[in-house]
């Protein structure tokens, strides 16, 4: 088994703008972020995948409470890709004491941003970011 | 699989403890052990749990060390499980495991942790490090956070006005602190009320102080058996009469938060082993670490509908003095205190004190049959152990 797309493919993508996930040769079902086999059917057959990176809002909070070296408030949200895998990452572009329940089922467009690494995660990372969609 | 029972059952006071999480674990393994009319040499294994002492104290591989403290032989084996907030339950289900299998007759099982040690920044670190790391770790989701997604989830699934939900969940939280007031080994004594709850500070919306359980230290261990010899030793040994264990992936995968599948099939391996449903449960200590929590638990354990169980819980049904399954009489995670590493021992604890009828002025009138549900991580893991009498 070769793993086809893996977390490094996912973050070279990422930095240039791309969503890469893998589609499965069986059932065609799409997995994102990556993964070794199809959560579906479990085929190890995979093929590289662009998404869209549009999808909807499906849950959210409000950080205010953070990990060491991370400055609340800020958003973390679950969002539904339309292609129907679903990814966590920030909501930005908002003032997090605006977030409420109407951003439940809101569009937005999916993007990055780096996140640094610390002691214990020492790489610097790209993390999927949302931004609200004018409706 | 034979049958399998637990003898002695232990836990130090859970709060902010000056002790070691090696003194911690001596203390209730010891008494444990001693309340079983057994001796340390008598033991032939240690399922030990901690998460994180490598944090808490700069200490890796603790279970040989927890056996040194204990003064077990060294042909005992000691191994260190680790399974976030479910470690201890997950290793007491091992234990059980293997005493069933013929593997072992007498071993001791239980955990450890010494969070407070930590502070608040660093603790809420290590614990998110049982997000995914690659792909959910880095937007800053935290424990809290996970679920707080989950509420927000389930009000708008359900339909319901998040400050209906809240007070609903506050409710979850008076009660358990209602309980806890009457167990002196618990981290927070006192009964609060919904204002004090819908009063506190935010920490992940909308989820606020009184929402959410403490870091806390503690330890909690217990001995398991052979039946035959446990009746032997002890006039009033607990048995096994189910056992579950599930595992779920990162929350990208789990999507519905609300549903926590991992626990419903956890609990259906448990009830079928016993040959039994929910209604026949007399107690539960389940994984309240946030007010959402119970009532996902409740609702996954099929003690009410989905859906459902916010308003089971606003109206107190699940007290001591209510009208359903007494839920938490410890006081639950929210209120005993979440040393993660031996919170599932310390529900153990609980479950066979009331099963034995020791628990006082919060035992469970005629409680014969009881259920352990602990949840580890961003529920990733749940464990579930049916006792009965």
């Amino acid at each position: 088994m070769e793993y086809k797309i893996t977390f490094n493919h996912y973050q070279q993508g990422l930095a240039e703008g791309k969503f890469i996930g893998v589609k499965c040769t069986s059932c065609d079902a799409i997995l994102f972020p990556p993964g070794a086999l199809c959560r579906e059917c479990g085929h190890t057959g995979l093929e590289p995948i662009e998404l869209k990176g549009e999808g909807r809002i499906r849950t959210f909070t409000v950080v205010r409470v953070a990990p060491e070296g991370k400055t609340p408030p800020y958003v973390v949200a679950m969002a539904e890709l339309d292609e129907g895998p679903w990814a966590m990452g920030n909501l930005i572009g908002i003032n997090p004491e605006e977030a409420d329940m109407s951003l439940i089922g809101k569009s937005v467009k999916f993007g990055s941003h780096e996140v640094k690494g610390d002691t214990y995660s020492s790489d610097d990372t790209r993390v999927l970011t949302f931004t609200l969609q004018a409706s | 699989m034979r049958e399998v029972a637990i003898l002695g059952v232990a836990m130090t006071k859970f709060g902010v403890s000056e002790k070691t999480n090696l003194e911690m674990f001596a203390e209730a393994g010891l008494e444990a052990i001693a309340q079983s009319n057994l001796e340390p040499k008598d033991m032939e294994a240690l399922f030990f749990g901690n998460c994180l002492g490598d944090f808490e104290e700069g200490q890796m591989h603790m279970a040989p060390f927890a056996h040194a403290e204990l003064g077990l032989p060294i042909s005992a084996p000691a191994t260190r499980f680790e399974s976030a907030c479910a470690t201890a339950t997950v290793a007491i289900r091992h234990a059980a495991l293997l005493v069933g299998a013929g593997v072992y007759d007498v071993v001791i099982a239980g955990g450890t942790e010494r969070a407070t040690k930590m502070g608040t920044p660093l603790a809420t670190r290590t614990f998110a490090m049982a997000c995914q790391a690659q792909y959910e770790c880095g937007a800053g989701i935290t424990f809290p956070g996970a679920f707080a997604m989950a509420t927000h989830m389930y009000a708008h699934k359900y339909d319901i006005p998040l400050k209906n939900l809240k007070e609903d969940m506050a409710n979850v939280a008076v009660k358990n602190h209602a309980h806890g007031s009457m167990n002196p080994k618990a981290h927070f004594q006192k009964k609060i009320t919904t204002e004090t709850v819908l009063g506190g500070m935010m920490v992940a919306d909308p989820l606020q102080l009184f929402d959410c359980c403490p870091f806390s230290d503690g330890a909690s261990a217990l001995v398991i058996a052979e039946a035959g010899k446990a009746k032997d030793l002890i006039k009033n040994p607990v048995f096994f009469a189910g056992m579950g264990q599930a595992s779920n992936g990162p929350l990208y995968l789990q999507k519905d938060l609300t549903r926590i599948r991992a626990r419903e099939a956890s609990v259906a391996q448990a009830y079928k082993q016993a040959g039994i449903g929910p209604e026949d449960i007399d107690v539960i200590e389940l994984h309240d670490c946030f007010t959402i929590a119970e009532i996902l638990a409740l609702e996954g354990l099929g003690i009410y509908d989905f859906g459902t169980a916010h308003d089971g819980a606003a109206k107190g049904e699940t007290a001591l003095n209510g009208n359903k399954v007494v839920v938490n009489p410890s006081g639950g995670l929210k209120s005993k205190g979440h040393p993660i590493g031996a919170t599932g021992a310390a529900q153990v604890t609980e479950i066979v004190e009331q099963l034995r009828e020791e628990s006082g002025p919060r035992q469970v009138d005629g409680a014969r049959i009881g259920l352990v549900d602990t949840l580890g991580g961003d529920f990733g893991t749940i464990c579930n152990l049916i006792l009965r009498s």
